[in-house]
């Protein structure tokens, strides 16, 4: 159950809810290939996974895995305009988190390709010089400037 | 309380026809 009130407004304003109770039931989490509880899929309109949730999660990080992964699912459908106010509400207010380093990468993605500027994924390895440098993420970013 | 979706093909439809993202949460909690 999620007992906070904004994790239950942002799943019920922009998500369609499914529970799968898996006790005595396999079939679903073959279908999905899921091996353990708990677990979150953040599925595309079209059924496609684009985001996966594993284990507990306090609830800014909960919060935060969810504003990425709706702006994944944004991503992966080309709407810019949607992913980037997501990764940047990640980075505004749970800046923190283990989501944010995630955040900064994928909003400098798709500034990219929403302009086709390279300029954009140059500006996202400056922006981890100054935050997130110790980071995965940053090594990730870090071909691009 | 969020309206959880027990059939998730029926969910899944339902996503695809109003264009709208689905959450799945597999559980082994009591429900």
């Amino acid at each position: 159950m999620y007992p906070d009130p904004r994790v239950e407004a942002l799943i019920r304003d922009n998500l369609v809810p499914i529970r799968i109770d898996v006790r005595g039931k396999p079939e679903p989490m073959e279908r999905f290939n899921v091996q353990w509880t708990p677990t979150i899929l953040l599925l595309g309109p079209d059924g496609r996974e684009h985001h996966r949730i594993e284990g507990f999660l306090e609830t800014g990080d909960f919060l935060a895995q969810l504003l990425l992964g709706l702006g994944h699912v944004a991503r992966a459908r080309g709407k810019w305009d949607e992913a980037i106010p997501r990764y940047e509400e990640v980075l505004a207010r749970h800046p923190d988190g283990d989501a944010a380093p995630a955040a900064q990468y994928w909003r400098g993605v798709a500034r990219y390709k929403k302009s086709g500027d390279p300029a954009e994924l140059g500006a996202t390895t400056q922006a981890f010089k100054e935050r997130y440098a110790d980071t995965p993420w940053a090594t990730r970013a870090s071909v691009w400037g | 309380m969020l309206d959880w979706r027990k059939d998730v093909d029926a969910a899944l439809e339902e996503a695809k026809r109003t264009d709208r993202p689905a959450l799945v949460d597999f559980t082994a909690a009591p429900l």
